[in-house]
């Protein structure tokens, strides 16, 4: 066969190429795009000054700051045990391994509210430390530590599992070397492993921190929404919404979506970095290693 | 030269710590609370669990996420297969961006999604408006639940999906299509197979995500008993009724269900990368 036959065997004829190109393009437009737009047009309906005195109020502030605290302090926990649950299994053999990698997965799986219901049961009034949290004056839910320990929940998977594959893919030789020269455990982790897998762990802080900022239903239960004091700012953007403040929720929401458009940047820009760098290592390797990374 | 296996695998330091570190977090973060569900539900006998589980407003919820979670993700397995085809496959401006776009859900917060949907598709948004005078209400019934999941589950089918696609060799459609195949024979018989167990992995990873979703959902679902109330949000109105055995009940359904998918998931996976050995497999979604 010729190679233009060939070529034409092995695409679509030009009317279901646009078909499916007008199909799957519309699609993203109607669900994606759409509503993107919807939230600065809705937020700006009233126009400028609207918008700005929208933000500039005293509670709409203590929401975004509270937000970006609780992410703040969340991330790195995740980091830190992030990086460990992925050495151990990445770099190790040992015995239950995969249902390791499933327990970190779990968070994944169950539905936000009954996230938020589990440590109402734990440290509520009538839960199991309820009494003794009670005489001791810790609050714990409908305050701010039951916000951060359900975000700590919600974002645990994020960064091992980022870079479980990754590290799996790189191996331990460049590792091994460092330690048979001479190298500490620290020296080996900051010289050798941190470098490696650098773009793989902030791809999930940046993926981790959307998720810790956007969350919604496992705060929703545990927050108690108190104005001003436990409200993050999905939960402000209900509240205003459900009171027929269109402008100030959608005022709110625009902070988050502007949000969520730079964690698409943010990882596209990882992705490309990843990307390269997977490339180089693949040029180094001999053809026979150079398939086994990803 | 002669380091043997049991030496090698003691070269490298820090696995008892990091290994202690991810299990001691492991378990009092996730574990312990957890099982403190079980704990809960465990007061109850079993006649009565079944009783609440089983109850008219419960069964209804079911009825309605379940429904709706089927169907919002078999219209991502569709239109995210051809979606995920169009970016690999095809050329046009503005692809990368669109690429990063397909993560929107992901990087949206649930609640903005809930508001604009339910704003986009109330009788007087934007697309609603048009929908209206044909006889369709999106909003504030049960086909709005459907449009909600749509949205947060769309990424999880099409970035299953884009890396099978990718390492399609050409080889094999060149060879179907030179023994006389037709495309669309071509496209039925030879490349749907090798990219099946990842559509259904996305499907179930989609559908999974679909049955807790609560924040996009509430906004646009009308919230009606037994129409269009989601078990979720059944939940939180047992909880605002003080009635915490109920919510406590529904979640242990909830969450024996999240494990059975977690299950399937894995299992799919591992299908698909053991399929044909060294392809596929590597497209496990990622993010939530």
């Amino acid at each position: 066969m010729s190679a233009p036959a060939l070529r034409r065997a092995n695409t679509e004829p030009r009317w279901l190429r646009s078909l499916l190109l007008g199909l799957g393009l519309g699609f993203l437009f109607f669900f994606l795009a759409l509503p993107l737009l919807a939230v600065f047009v809705e937020a700006l309906a009233a126009g400028w000054p609207a918008y700005r005195d929208a933000l500039s109020d005293g509670e709409t502030r203590s929401a975004i700051l509270l937000t970006v605290f609780v992410a703040l302090f969340v991330l790195p926990f995740n980091v830190v045990v992030g990086v460990a649950a992925a050495w151990a299994i990445a770099k190790f053999d040992f015995r239950g391994k995969s249902l390791l990698i499933t327990l970190i997965d779990l968070p994944f799986a169950v539905s936000p509210v009954v996230v938020g219901l589990v440590f109402l049961l734990i440290f509520g009034a009538q839960g199991l430390f309820g009494g003794w949290l009670a005489a001791h004056d810790v609050k714990v839910v409908f305050a701010l530590p039951g916000i951060v320990i359900v975000t700590m929940f919600i974002t645990f998977p994020f960064v091992a599992r980022e870079l479980i594959p990754l590290m799996q893919a790189q191996g331990k030789d460049e590792e091994e070397a460092a330690i048979s020269l001479g190298a500490t455990g620290w020296q080996m982790f900051r010289r050798v492993t941190l470098p490696n897998i650098r773009w793989g762990l902030l791809y999930g802080v940046i993926l981790a921190n959307a998720r810790a900022m956007g969350e919604f239903g496992a705060v929703s239960v545990v927050s108690g929404h108190i104005r001003g004091e436990t409200n993050t700012l999905p939960l402000h953007v209900e509240i205003l919404y459900n009171e027929y403040n269109a402008v100030g929720a959608f005022a709110s929401a625009s902070v988050l979506a502007l949000l969520a458009l730079v964690t698409l940047v943010a990882k596209a820009v990882v992705e490309w970095h990843m990307r390269r760098e997977t490339r180089m290592l693949a040029a180094e390797l001999p053809p026979e290693k150079a398939g086994v990374v990803p | 030269m002669f380091v043997t296996a049991a030496y090698r695998r003691q070269v490298l330091p820090g696995f008892g710590l990091s290994l202690g570190c991810t299990l001691v977090y492991l378990s009092l973060l996730i574990l312990l609370p957890l099982s403190g569900l079980a704990f809960k539900a465990s007061n109850l006998t079993l006649g009565e669990f079944w009783a609440i589980a089983s109850g008219e407003r419960a069964m209804a919820s079911y009825r309605v996420t379940f429904g709706a979670s089927v169907l919002a993700a078999t219209i991502n397995a569709v239109f995210g297969l051809i979606v995920a085809w169009v970016l690999v496959r095809y050329s046009f401006p503005g692809k990368r961006a669109i690429d990063a776009l397909v993560d929107l859900p992901f990087a949206l917060p649930t609640a903005v999604a809930g508001i604009t949907l339910a704003t986009l598709y109330a009788g007087n948004g934007w697309i609603g408006k048009h929908l209206e005078p044909w006889g369709i209400k999106v909003a504030f019934t049960p086909v709005g639940i459907v449009v909600a999941l749509t949205f947060i589950g769309l990424p999880f089918v099409v970035r299953t999906l884009q890396p099978v696609i990718e390492d399609i060799e050409p080889e094999v459609e060149e060879a179907a299509a030179s023994l006389g195949a037709s495309r669309l024979q071509t496209f039925t018989r030879v490349l749907l197979p090798g990219i099946f167990p990842a559509l259904l992995t996305g499907f179930t990873l989609a559908f999974s995500r679909s049955i807790g979703e609560y924040g996009s959902v509430i906004f646009i679902a009308g919230n009606m008993p037994l129409i269009s109330e989601i078990t979720p949000l059944l939940i939180i109105s047992k909880l605002e009724q003080y009635d915490v055995i109920g919510a406590t009940a529904l979640a242990v359904v909830m969450l024996l269900i999240s494990f059975v998918l977690l299950l399937s998931v894995n299992a799919l996976q591992w299908w698909a990368a053991n399929r044909h050995s060294g392809h596929g497999g590597r497209g496990a979604g990622r993010g939530a």
